[in-house]
């Protein structure tokens, strides 16, 4: 590379450098301080892990759990569709997946608010439920709430790496299976789902990332009782004013998502050889 | 040998332009066959045709004498060596070897022993567990060849399987490809549009052109004898001269009279003469039949190419001595050396 197109990088790596990595410092040092004085400690960590205290670790468990859940509906729902799709006629499939964007389009917090007004004691399915002579459900500050809003919100994220992966398989891959006695599920499920895998594992990262971590949606659509560690940590920082503690908790959820991704790429390497081609 | 697979008047269209117009062609068991052609000329949708992965638009597909039109390609004991190989990325060399035997769920045994079987027919003995990606072009090419042998097919499909390797690797992979064909004695049916290829290794070549064949014969046949222009043009090279037959065996072209061998053309008909340039040979300007003079010399090897304007034509000529440039120098051609082509034929192949 050139001395003067490595020169064109200096702006990024500035802007890497004072918004990116000093704050992940900052946050860093943080989680290991407590407010009184400046000494470092581990307080904060052995705080959250206390064994006679265990709320801490059942708010990150419900979180795992949750985005787990709401990530396997995502693929659940998302797989089929980036199937479907990455089999339709090319103009078709630039309409259809216009079309998955487009809400993406729309204030994230809105597309919130409106689940509440489907879901809410008084919303719109309630109202057709009453009309109907039913009894009202209670919809809303569930966990199933906060797991609908999840999937509602992040299922672009899964369809669409999946579907990238789907549509770069060589369709002559495809007709080598079938000419070598595979017909349509033996060559789905022994050829296209294997190479789709990278966008499988990109679809999982992707939903679960902000599904672990969000807090407005748990926010909005679980209320107090389903709190997540990202409402947690939202709380040390604007309400109990203990830095530390949130940015420890930041620090713990940053690595078990590296761990986790570290995970998946080292099973992707593994299993899915050089990927495509 | 007999009948393997028959196709009757096969007409393909895609959105209304056909690739093939009315392809009658029969192929025997165990024989070497080569579609011949340029680029389009529907060798390569031939060849999927048989494969099971186009239905063509109008006409029946035989094998074995049983209509297999509507029979996908998964149900036809026929595999392809596909043109960029298709080897599956996500399998090492074992496995996408053993694909076919795994489908058809062959026992364990039998699948090792199998699997190791066609390697070692492709020379790729201790390369199971490689992945696909590690493997030259070349290697990639005899796992195609392996994946596709292993499953014992009745003819195996070859869609320019060498297309994409270097000059050496291609001539060391046809001889290759021959004794493989020869040891597991099973028909091929080999698209190419290299001329060399195709007579190299086949038993028939059948040369096609525009969706329609042009000529089925043996190399010999086609090189020697070629029906019309354009496969004369397109085997080997050739000058192609507008002539008048005068009558039985004398034509006039390039301003005089030929003795030749032809027969059966109407009284002074408008026919193309059809010469091989090694047939052109060289003299003294005063003993040729044309005289004529030398545009340019290109060494090419085993022989020199010629271009001599004689009489407003530049004829090609391949000798292994050259004359200078500018040089006058004598043309002639022995009668049985001069090919006469009806005119018809000529504007139908290039329609």
């Amino acid at each position: 590379m050139s001395r003067r197109l490595r020169l064109t990088a200096v702006p990024y790596a500035l802007y890497a450098l004072i918004f990116i990595v000093a704050p992940l410092l900052l946050i860093l040092y943080y989680s290991l301080t407590t407010g009184q004085g400046t000494a470092l400690s581990l307080d904060n960590f052995r705080r959250f892990f206390d064994p006679s205290d265990t709320v801490y670790l059942r708010v990150l468990w419900r979180s795992l759990w949750i985005a787990g859940v709401s990530t396997v509906v995502c693929f659940v729902l998302g797989y089929p569709m980036a199937y479907i799709l990455s089999r339709m006629k090319e103009r078709t499939r630039h309409v259809v997946s216009f079309l998955f964007i487009l809400p993406m389009w729309m204030n994230f917090l809105l597309r919130t608010y409106a689940w509440m007004t489907l879901l809410e004691r008084t919303g719109v399915i309630n109202t057709v439920l009453k009309s109907l002579g039913l009894p009202p459900l209670e919809l809303m500050y569930t966990a199933g709430a906060v797991v609908l809003g999840n999937v509602y919100n992040f299922l672009p994220f899964m369809i669409l790496p999946i579907y990238t992966s789907l549509t770069k398989i060589d369709q002559n891959l495809i007709e080598a299976s079938e000419d070598l006695g595979a017909g349509r599920a033996i060559t789905f499920f022994r050829v296209v789902f294997p190479l789709s895998f990278p966008g499988i594992m990109s679809g999982f990262t992707m939903t679960f990332m902000p599904a672990v971590t969000t807090f407005i949606i748990s926010k909005l659509l679980g209320g107090g009782q389903n709190a997540l560690i990202g409402d947690l940590i939202e709380k040390q920082f604007k309400v109990a004013g203990d830095w530390g503690f949130g940015s420890a908790m930041s620090v713990i959820l940053m690595v078990l998502i590296l761990l986790s991704m570290n995970a998946l790429s080292r099973y992707e390497k593994e299993n899915a050889g050089g990927g495509l081609m | 040998m007999s009948e393997l697979i028959r196709l009757v008047n096969c007409v393909m269209a895609f959105d209304d332009v056909t690739v093939l117009n009315s392809i009658n062609l029969t192929i025997k068991d165990k024989e070497f066959l080569t579609l011949l052609g340029p680029s389009g000329c529907g060798k390569t949708t031939t060849l999927r045709i048989i494969g099971g992965f186009e239905v063509p638009t109008s006409g029946d597909v035989f094998f074995d004498n049983v209509r297999i039109n509507d029979v996908p390609p998964y149900r036809r004991r026929v595999n392809t060596v596909f043109q960029r190989y298709a080897l599956f990325p996500h399998l090492n060399v074992f496995e996408n070897v053993a694909f076919g035997l795994r489908v058809a769920k062959v026992p364990k045994a039998d699948i090792e022993r199998r699997v190791r079987e066609s390697l070692d027919l492709v020379g790729l003995r201790g390369y199971d567990k490689r992945a696909s990606h590690q493997l030259s072009g070349g290697q990639q090419q005899r796992v195609a060849i392996a994946r596709a042998i292993v499953n014992h097919p009745q003819v195996l499909l070859l869609d320019e399987p060498l297309g994409a390797l270097d000059l050496k690797l291609r001539k060391e992979m046809q001889i290759e490809l021959k004794r493989i064909q020869q040891q597991v004695g099973i028909t091929f049916v080999y698209v190419t549009h290299d001329q060399e290829e195709a007579l190299t290794m086949s038993d028939t070549v059948v040369v096609m052109n525009d969706g329609v064949i042009q000529q089925i014969g043996t190399p010999v046949d086609i090189y020697n004898e070629p029906k019309n222009a354009f496969v004369a043009d397109f085997i080997g090279e050739s000058n192609i001269v507008p002539g008048v037959m005068h009558r039985d065996c004398e034509v006039s072209f390039a301003g005089r009279v030929f003795r030749c061998v032809d027969t059966g053309f109407a009284p002074d008909e408008p026919v193309d003469v059809v010469i091989r340039p090694e047939d052109v040979r060289l003299s003294p300007p005063e003993e040729g039949q044309l005289d004529g003079e030398v545009l340019s010399v290109t060494f090419k090897g085993v022989h020199y190419e010629m271009m001599v304007r004689a009489r407003d034509f530049t004829w090609m000529i391949h000798s292994t001595a050259s004359e200078p440039v500018g040089a006058r120098v004598g043309l002639s051609v022995r009668p049985f050396d001069i090919h006469i082509m009806h005119r018809a034929e000529k504007t139908e192949a290039a329609s």
